[in-house]
């Protein structure tokens, strides 16, 4: 397995505040990567300092490229898609044209083809294509948002906290979904979550965030054994 | 059932119907009323272009009576100092605008909301006393007027068949086209890839960057598009007004037209802005000249009404009932009215069952 995004020392700061106080891991080739978090711990500012919005110093090597101080629409083009936490979608756009505007930098012809794609995985998006984003549930905006970042081809997705305000049947469709894609696709993933349970369940390895810096990492059985991650994560 | 597609249809037979009737206009219009409704074209055009910046891209301008008065002056001076015909002024009076819509994009990114409506009030009070530092017209003032002879139509403009070649109606009619080219031009931004970032940009500009759009250089071409439009508005407004001036009040005042024009007609659509032109041009005249001589009959709201200082007021209560009546504009008030019609048609058959067989 060839690594994909190689993180070494990754610090980053909201102006004088540093909330990440360097953290190192790995995300291999079609491997579905979990981080685990509490509140606060500072997850979203991990997937924020690889998509470049926020101020960040140490290394990110990406696919053959450094990306530490690279703008977010330059790492977006070499191949990383982010799902923002919470509603990540355009919500004065229709459905359909918030996935285009997920293929802005694609110019082949397959474009339409891709969207059908996504139609077919996530069937409610197609009965809804041209209302607007803003008129959808927040399921189906998160659904949204996925389709979006996966209509750029990504190689690596980063995903925030999907589970986020989702009924648990449709978190698990969608967990399940996820778990697809990996598995026959081999996108890589790299997911950040607070519903352990369902993110170890799609998840190969696991990292442990506390308060910006990373305490337990192992497969996802190892943390699924570990106790402490039990007790704080998994509620037993 | 109504149909997406009929939708489009009655759009768009409705605007072919309503270009006929601003084609035909002058020929019923005196000269008086043919320049009002240039002016609301002018005015229209200039809130379209205030549109891209704010509606559609969520930068707020209050200075936009600046890049107007650019245009007005490039084209003015070109034709007074230069004996240009009015055509071609627009197409160094175009660009110019542009190139300082980019000038100003630039800084005005490290800005946002009401700190960017400050940055552009603060053009808006700049700009008159660079006309007057740099302008020398008539008596050393900054007001560039000019004569009839400077303002003529070009040769090629048929005098005799319907009067096309009034001075009037030349300006009318000029207004229109730049009217009817830039409303197309709009509908095709919006519609295009780059129109689908503007929107991406003002409601999620994080989101939009993670999918490659660059904001920053979405920003500055929305800027650079906005000043064109007004600037385009301004060189018209010449061949109406037969002058280039710029006071700070006066510029203010545009910039602030604008601004109603556009939130009255509707934010973020294209027609809203003309229609809110039309609105605004047309309470003005109503209040200033039409009202005041009807005052006699208003009794005891005489004193009132009839105080010219009384004009402004009104205005401004008009505008704040608009707002309180309709909070999205017409096209937005028009558009809720017309899906619940659509509504109500989809589910007769509620009232009349569909046959089984037909
Ligand atoms: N824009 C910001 N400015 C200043 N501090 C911030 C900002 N965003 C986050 N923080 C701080 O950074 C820390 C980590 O926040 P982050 O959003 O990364 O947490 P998280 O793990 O994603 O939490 P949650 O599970 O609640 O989403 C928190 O202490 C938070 O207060
Ligand atoms: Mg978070």
């Amino acid at each position: 397995m060839s690594v994909l995004l190689e993180v070494s020392e990754l610090r980053a700061s909201y102006g004088a505040v540093r909330v990440l106080h360097g953290l190192d891991f790995v995300v291999n080739e079609g491997e579905a990567v979990v981080i685990l978090g509490a509140n606060g711990a500072g997850k979203t500012t991990t997937l924020r300092a690889l998509s470049g919005m926020v101020e960040t110093s140490g290394h990110v090597h990406f696919d053959g490229h450094s990306i530490v101080g690279s703008r977010s629409e330059q790492i977006s083009r070499i191949g990383i898609a982010h799902v923002p936490q919470g509603r990540g979608t355009i919500v004065d756009l229709t459905v359909a044209e918030n996935l285009r505007i997920g293929a802005y930098r694609r110019r082949d012809r397959e474009v339409a083809a891709d969207i059908e794609r996504w139609y077919d995985v996530f069937p409610k998006l197609e009965a809804r294509a041209d209302q607007q984003a803003g008129n959808l549930s927040g399921g189906e905006q998160q659904m949204l948002a996925i389709a979006r970042a996966l209509m750029s081809r990504p190689k690596l997705v980063l995903l925030d906290e999907p589970s986020l305000g989702l009924a648990p049947i449709v978190t698990q469709e969608l967990f399940r979904t996820l778990g697809e894609l990996n598995h026959t696709e081999g996108l890589s993933m790299l997911i950040v979550e607070q519903n352990a349970n369902l993110a170890l369940g799609i998840g190969s390895r696991g990292y442990v965030l506390e308060t910006g810096s990373i305490v337990v990492s192992g497969t996802t059985d190892e943390l699924a054994g570990d106790d402490g991650v039990r007790r704080a994560y998994l509620g037993v | 059932m109504v149909s997406r597609r009929q939708t489009q249809v009655i759009g768009l037979v409705m605007s072919i119907i309503v270009l006929v009737l601003l084609i035909w206009l002058p020929h019923h219009n005196g000269s008086t009323n043919t320049l009002r409704w240039a002016q609301v074209l002018y005015i229209g055009v200039a809130a379209m272009g205030l549109n891209l910046l704010t509606g559609y891209n969520g930068q707020v301008s209050i200075g936009h009576g600046a890049f107007f008065g650019v245009g007005a002056y490039t084209s003015a001076l070109l034709m007074h100092n230069h004996g240009w015909s009015f055509l071609p002024t627009l197409l160094v009076a175009a660009p110019l605008c542009f190139l300082v819509g980019v000038l100003v994009g630039f800084p005005a990114l490290r800005v946002k909301g009401l700190y960017l409506a400050l940055v552009t009030l603060g053009l808006a009070v700049l700009f008159p006393d660079l006309t007057k530092k740099y302008v020398h017209a008539t008596g050393g003032t900054n007001l560039v007027s000019l004569n009839r002879g400077e303002l003529s139509p070009p040769a090629w403009v048929p005098t005799s068949v319907s009067a096309i070649g009034r001075d009037d109606q030349w300006a009318y009619y000029v207004c229109l086209g730049a009217a009817v080219v830039l409303v197309i031009a709009a509908l095709l931004i919006v519609r295009s890839r780059f129109g689908r970032a503007l929107i991406a940009v003002r409601d999620h500009e994080s989101a939009a960057a993670s999918v490659g759009i660059n904001a920053a250089r979405v920003k500055v071409m929305a800027f650079a598009l906005s000043a064109l439009y007004a600037g385009i508005a301004g060189s018209c407004s010449v061949l109406v007004t037969h002058l280039a001036n710029a006071e700070k009040v006066q510029t203010f005042q545009l910039s602030i037209e604008f601004l109603v024009a556009l939130v009255i007609g509707g934010t973020a659509t294209v027609v809203g802005p003309l229609l809110g032109a039309w609105l605004v041009v047309t309470l003005q005249h109503w209040i200033s000249d039409t009202l005041p001589q009807h005052v006699g009959s208003l009794g005891p709201l005489k004193r009132v009404l009839g105080d010219p200082a009384a004009s402004p007021a009104l205005f401004g209560i008009m505008l704040i009932l608009f707002v309180f009546v309709l909070p999205d504009g017409v096209v937005g008030g028009f558009r809720r009215a017309w899906a619940r019609f659509v509504r109500n048609r989809n589910q007769t058959p509620h009232h009349a069952p569909a046959p089984l067989a037909t």
